[in-house]
C-alpha cells in the first residue's frame, strides 16, 4: 500500500513537470524559426520532433533534447549526424557549418522525422 | 466476463471467418498475457486470467509454450518504476500454469537500453522460471548502439544474419525473425531481402500440413502506420508461408492483445512485462500508458500457447499479472 502512494505520487508530479515542458516549447520554437541566432534547440516528446522543421543561420549549433520516457535518436538521413541513444533528458548537439536541407529521423521510430534548413 | 465461454476465442481456419465478437473480446484483453493451443485448423485462445477454470483436456496439448515481450528491463519512470517486478510476477504465472511449458519465446524489447546489466537481470530473472529454454528475437531498444552485436552474442549465437533462425519442436516449425534493424526514415519495421530470401528457403522443403509459428517483436500485419506499427515488407514474407493451412504469427511491441485471423494466419500481440501503451490513435503518441498502480498488474501478462498433434488447432491464452 505505502508503495502505490509513492508511485501516485511520482505520477502526479510527472504531470506537473509535462505541463511546465509544454507551455516552454511553444516559445522556444517560435524564437528558433525566426531568429537566425548560433544555437537552436530542438525538443523531443510525444514521439516528434519540435519544430518538425528548423531554419538557421550556417555556424549555429542545434542541440535536441528528449522530453519524452521514451529513448530516442537523431539521424540523418544521409549519414551527416548521428547521435547516441539519448534517454529521458539527455541531449545531442550538431554544428551546421554548410549550407543545406538536412532531413533526419529517429532510428528506433523511424516515422519520427524532422529537418533541418542551413542557410 | 462471469461466463468462462466469453473468454475462449474460436477461429475457423477453414471457414475463413473472423469471429467479431471473439475478436472485440480479445481487444477488450487489451493488457493481458495468452495460452495459445492448435487443434486442427482453429486456434483457441483464451484469457489467461481465466486459465484455471479451464477444461484440462482442451488444454492439454503435445507441445505447450509460453511467450513473454517488451521486458524493458532499465525502464523506471512512473507507468512502471518495478520492470523487474513485474517480470518475476510473469515467471510466478509461468510456474503457475496447469499445463507446464517446454519453453519460452521472448519477441524482444528484453532490456530498454541494451545495456548489459539490463541483459544480465532478465537472464536471471527467467532462470527462476519451469521452461528452461527461451528463444528470443530482439526488439529496437536491444539493439541501440552495436548494430546488435551484443545482442547476437548473448541470445542468438547460432542464428544468421541479424539474429534470425528457425527450429523444429514436436512437429511444429518455429521462425524467429528480425524486423528492427536498419529502419528507414518515414518507414515501418523491416525484414530485408536477404531475411526474405533465407524464409523463402527455410520453408520451402516443409509439406503444407506443418504448423508454422512466426514470431517477431513488430507485428508482421499493419496494426496503425502512423505510429510505425507494422513491417514494410511483411506481405513478402507472408506469402512465402501461404501454402501452410495453419501459421500461427506472435509479436509483441505495442503492448497490448490484438488479434486478427486472415486465412490461414493467425496474427497475435502479446502484451508487455513492464507497462501498457495506448490503443492506436487513442493518445498523442505510443508512449507508455500511466495507470493507477493497483491497476498495472492487469494491463501486463503473459501468453500461452498449446499445440495438438491430428487436431490442427493452436490456442492462445493471454493471462493478465494481476
Amino acid at each position: 500500500m505505502r508503495r502505490s502512494v509513492l508511485i501516485a505520487g511520482l505520477a502526479a508530479i510527472a504531470v506537473i513537470s509535462a505541463g511546465g515542458i509544454v507551455g516552454g516549447r511553444k516559445s522556444l520554437a517560435a524564437g528558433a524559426q525566426t531568429k537566425t541566432a548560433s544555437t537552436a534547440e530542438v525538443k523531443i516528446d510525444n514521439f516528434s520532433f519540435g519544430p518538425t522543421a528548423i531554419t538557421v543561420a550556417a555556424g549555429t549549433t542545434v542541440t535536441w533534447i528528449n522530453r519524452d520516457d521514451i529513448p530516442h535518436t537523431v539521424v540523418s538521413n544521409d549519414k551527416v549526424f548521428k547521435s547516441k541513444v539519448l534517454d529521458t533528458d539527455e541531449k545531442f548537439s550538431y554544428t551546421f557549418s554548410k549550407p543545406g536541407e538536412y532531413p533526419y529521423f529517429c532510428s528506433i521510430h523511424p516515422k519520427m522525422t524532422g529537418k533541418v534548413v542551413v542557410q | 466476463m462471469s461466463d468462462k465461454k466469453k473468454d475462449e476465442l474460436l477461429h475457423d481456419h477453414n471457414n475463413d471467418g473472423v469471429n467479431r465478437r471473439g475478436f472485440l473480446k480479445c481487444m477488450a484483453w487489451a493488457g493481458t498475457g495468452a495460452f495459445c493451443v492448435m487443434q486442427g485448423g482453429v486456434m483457441k485462445s483464451y484469457s489467461l486470467s481465466r486459465l484455471s477454470e479451464l477444461n484440462p483436456a482442451a488444454a492439454k496439448g503435445e507441445l505447450s509454450f509460453v511467450q513473454i515481450s517488451d521486458s524493458h528491463m532499465g525502464f523506471n519512470k512512473p507507468a512502471n518504476a518495478d520492470v523487474a517486478g513485474t517480470l518475476k510476477a510473469a515467471v510466478d504465472k509461468i510456474n503457475g500454469l496447469t499445463v507446464a511449458p517446454e519453453f519460452m519465446l521472448h519477441t524482444g524489447d528484453i532490456s530498454h537500453l541494451s545495456k548489459p546489466e539490463e541483459f544480465d537481470t532478465v537472464e536471471q530473472i527467467l532462470k527462476s522460471a519451469s521452461a528452461k529454454d527461451v528463444f528470443y528475437v530482439p526488439g529496437e531498444h536491444d539493439v541501440l548502439n552495436d548494430d546488435g552485436k551484443s545482442y547476437l552474442e548473448r541470445f542468438a549465437k547460432a542464428s544468421h544474419g541479424a539474429g534470425w533462425y528457425s527450429f523444429d519442436k514436436k512437429g511444429v516449425h518455429f521462425v524467429g525473425l528480425v524486423n528492427v534493424m536498419n529502419l528507414k526514415a518515414g518507414g515501418l519495421g523491416s525484414l530485408g531481402s536477404e531475411q526474405l530470401e533465407w524464409l523463402e528457403k527455410d520453408v520451402k522443403h516443409l509439406k503444407s500440413s506443418t504448423p508454422v509459428v512466426v514470431f517477431a517483436h513488430i507485428p508482421l500485419w499493419t496494426v496503425y502506420p502512423d505510429w510505425g506499427w507494422g513491417t514494410e515488407d511483411s506481405a513478402q514474407a507472408l506469402a512465402y508461408l501461404k501454402k501452410f493451412g495453419s501459421v500461427t504469427v506472435l509479436n509483441g511491441h505495442i503492448h497490448q492483445i490484438m488479434q486478427k485471423v486472415e486465412g490461414n494466419v493467425t496474427f497475435h500481440t502479446a502484451c508487455s512485462t513492464a507497462f501498457p501503451q495506448p490503443k492506436p490513435g487513442e493518445a498523442p503518441s505510443p508512449g507508455p500508458m500511466k495507470v493507477p498502480a493497483e491497476q498495472l498488474r492487469s494491463v501486463l501478462g503473459i501468453t500461452d500457447v498449446n499445440y495438438v498433434r491430428g487436431q490442427h488447432a493452436l490456442a492462445v491464452v493471454d493471462s493478465t499479472l494481476a
